[in-house]
């Protein structure tokens, strides 16, 4: 198995105060490897989005250890655990959260300008990103004027571009019908084994299962079970 | 283009309306300021302008003068032992004071008179366009300026009016010499102007010193203080700076346009306020987007800032579109560059609560919304 980019050790993570205090993650230890494309699957509430938070560096737990790329998230400022996201993670969102207001070429770009990356080479790589999940001819396009499907590949290609060493997917095809579900994921495992990406998917979608190197279910903030898939199935499928 | 410039500027045109009530409170508030700001120049400068105008090295003023508008007298001894210092060449008579001046079509009205020895330097009206200085020492001549030909019921040359009833003739008319209260400046001889005001031959409102080229200022004042018991000696500065802080403080009149001018700051800072936290609030999910993305506080200070300069940018320049021929005030370089940097920080000032706002976001909302 190749080295973790992103891992989590022993996690707890409790969220709220007095009674309506939950324990969201009861000792959670996962590892993401470059190049594997992780479904983490439960029902709702039992802290899959809590886990993909807290190794996105986007919470903190309340004990236990991350680490992103070798580096613990322990005791670092806000503004170091956004440099850690910007600059090894990359995120896709149920709801995609594009910016209407931008194109699909500049919102992917956007992701390069918050790490302050030269214009032109911004441009330059926004466009190949967009040409990674196929969307070249929609780059002037804003996202009203694109369907579900292609406004979720645009944010894959916002998450991709700045060439990050994870990215953590939240639920990215529920929104999506059979057929662009299974494309998206196409390209997501396409990311995994090309980039050597370590990806994470939370989902509850069973048509995906296919595309993954490896099954992750947790329930109450455990992780209950863990399949591995073949590799030749895998390479299948690639 | 940059990604941050374009950013803000499309989530600033994203709702128009609001947009146009942002710019309409920038152009309101910094309307207000300029008027206020360049009503208090205008009024800093006419204050002063008789004193401007005036060829003097020093002034000797009545004790206790606070303007130059203040008509108490001086005896003309006081003149005399002011020429007796060595260095001092001429010290010229001025006489001031309220008169009534009688309209052609009955009634009358208040002026000003101000006068001087027309045979020599002193003070005399400036910028003629009728009539010549040489006119005045004509026996009940006076200049009047061409802005009060209304107020003074007169057609200009050669009108007739009476001035405490004595039959004056208008013999020169002056362009721009404006007072800053309601009541005109008449210019007219020195003995003319007693007569007017009832002053008596040896007294004066004031006498203007002038020194030899080679006389050294303060030395000259220090010993005229010494030998002059009822008045006072300043330079001319300082005189300017009594009358203007008279006018502008004692009076009140500084303060309120001062307090017009604080005021559309307030409203402008609450309006350019307002519209950023209301769109800044449109626009969370997005913000919360970029902290989830990673970018850094100070990128999302740069976009609220940047839509907080171009608010400030447009409001300046509709404003400097407008302003050459809808507001009738001073407007110094100084000025103007001073309201760009008053309007820049508004607006920017404007962003924090927008700022405060954003940097609250929590960004695994993201994973909620």
């Amino acid at each position: 198995m190749t080295e973790a980019v992103m891992e989590a050790v022993d996690v707890v993570k409790t969220l709220g105060r007095g009674p309506s205090q939950v324990q969201a993650l009861r000792g959670v230890s996962l590892a993401l490897a470059g190049g594997e494309l992780t479904l983490l699957m439960g029902p709702s509430g039992s802290g899959k989005t809590t886990l993909l938070s807290i190794l996105g560096c986007i919470l903190s737990p309340t004990s236990g250890i991350v680490r992103v790329c070798g580096q613990s998230t322990a005791h670092i400022q806000p503004e170091d655990m956004a440099r850690l996201r910007r600059d090894h993670v990359g995120f896709i969102f149920q709801s995609y959260h594009l910016f209407p207001t931008l194109t699909a070429l500049d919102n992917v770009r956007l992701a390069l300008d918050v790490r302050d990356e030269p214009s032109a080479a911004a441009i330059f790589k926004a466009k190949e990103a967009l040409a990674t999940v196929g969307l070249s001819h929609k780059m002037k396009s804003f996202p009203r004027a694109l369907s579900g499907g292609e406004q979720q590949r645009v944010a894959i290609a916002r998450a991709i571009v700045g060439n990050p060493s994870a990215v953590l997917a939240d639920e990215p095809t529920s929104a999506l019908d059979g057929d662009n579900g299974q494309a998206i994921m196409k390209v997501l495992a396409q990311i995994a084994k090309e980039q050597s990406c370590g990806v994470l998917v939370v989902t509850h979608d069973p048509r995906i299962f296919r595309f993954a190197s490896r099954i992750v279910r947790i329930e109450d903030g455990r992780i209950v079970g863990e399949e591995r898939a073949a590799q030749d199935s895998i390479e299948k499928r690639g | 283009m940059s990604l941050i410039f374009r950013l803000s500027w499309r989530n600033l045109f994203h709702d128009r309306l609001r947009f146009v009530a942002t710019i309409i409170g920038i152009v309101f508030s910094i309307v207000l300021v300029t008027v206020q700001m360049g009503l208090f120049l205008s009024f800093d400068r006419m204050v002063t302008t008789m004193i401007d105008h005036a060829q003097a090295d020093l002034w000797i003023v009545p004790l206790g003068t606070k303007c130059f508008e203040d008509p108490s007298l001086v005896d003309e001894r006081e003149r005399f032992r002011a020429l007796s210092i060595n260095g001092v060449t001429e010290a010229l008579p001025i006489v001031i004071g309220f008169a009534q001046w009688r309209l052609p079509s009955g009634g009358t009205t208040p002026v000003f008179i101000v006068s001087s020895d027309t045979r020599v330097g002193g003070l005399h009206p400036w910028n003629l366009v009728e009539g010549s200085l040489a006119d005045l020492a004509v026996p009940g001549a006076v200049a009047i300026d061409q802005s009060y030909f209304d107020r003074l019921g007169t057609k200009g040359l050669g009108a007739n009016a009476e001035i405490r009833d004595q039959k004056v003739e208008v013999m020169a008319v002056t362009k721009g010499i404006r007072a800053f209260t309601t009541t005109p400046y008449v210019f007219t001889s020195l003995d003319q102007a007693r007569a007017f005001i009832g002053t008596p031959p040896n007294k004066a409102t004031y006498f203007l010193v002038r020194l030899a080229p080679d006389a050294d200022i303060a030395s000259v004042r220090s010993r005229l203080r010494t030998i002059l018991s009822e008045s006072e000696v300043l330079t001319p500065s300082e005189f300017r700076r009594r009358s203007r802080s008279f006018w502008l403080f004692g009076t009140g009149a500084g303060a309120a346009l001062f307090a017009g001018a604080l005021l559309g700051i307030i409203v402008g800072t609450v309006v350019v306020a307002q519209t950023l936290y209301s769109s800044t609030k449109d626009h969370l999910n997005e913000f919360a987007t970029l902290r989830a993305m990673g970018s850094s506080a100070r990128y999302i200070h740069k976009v609220i800032i940047c839509q907080a300069l171009l608010s400030a940018v447009i409001g300046l320049i509709i404003v400097d579109a407008t302003a050459e021929s809808a507001l009738p005030v001073l407007m110094t370089p100084a000025m103007s560059v001073g309201l760009l940097l008053l309007t820049v920080a508004m607006c920017v000032l404007s962003s924090t609560s927008a700022i405060v706002q954003v940097m609250r976001i929590d960004p695994a909302v993201v994973f909620t919304r």
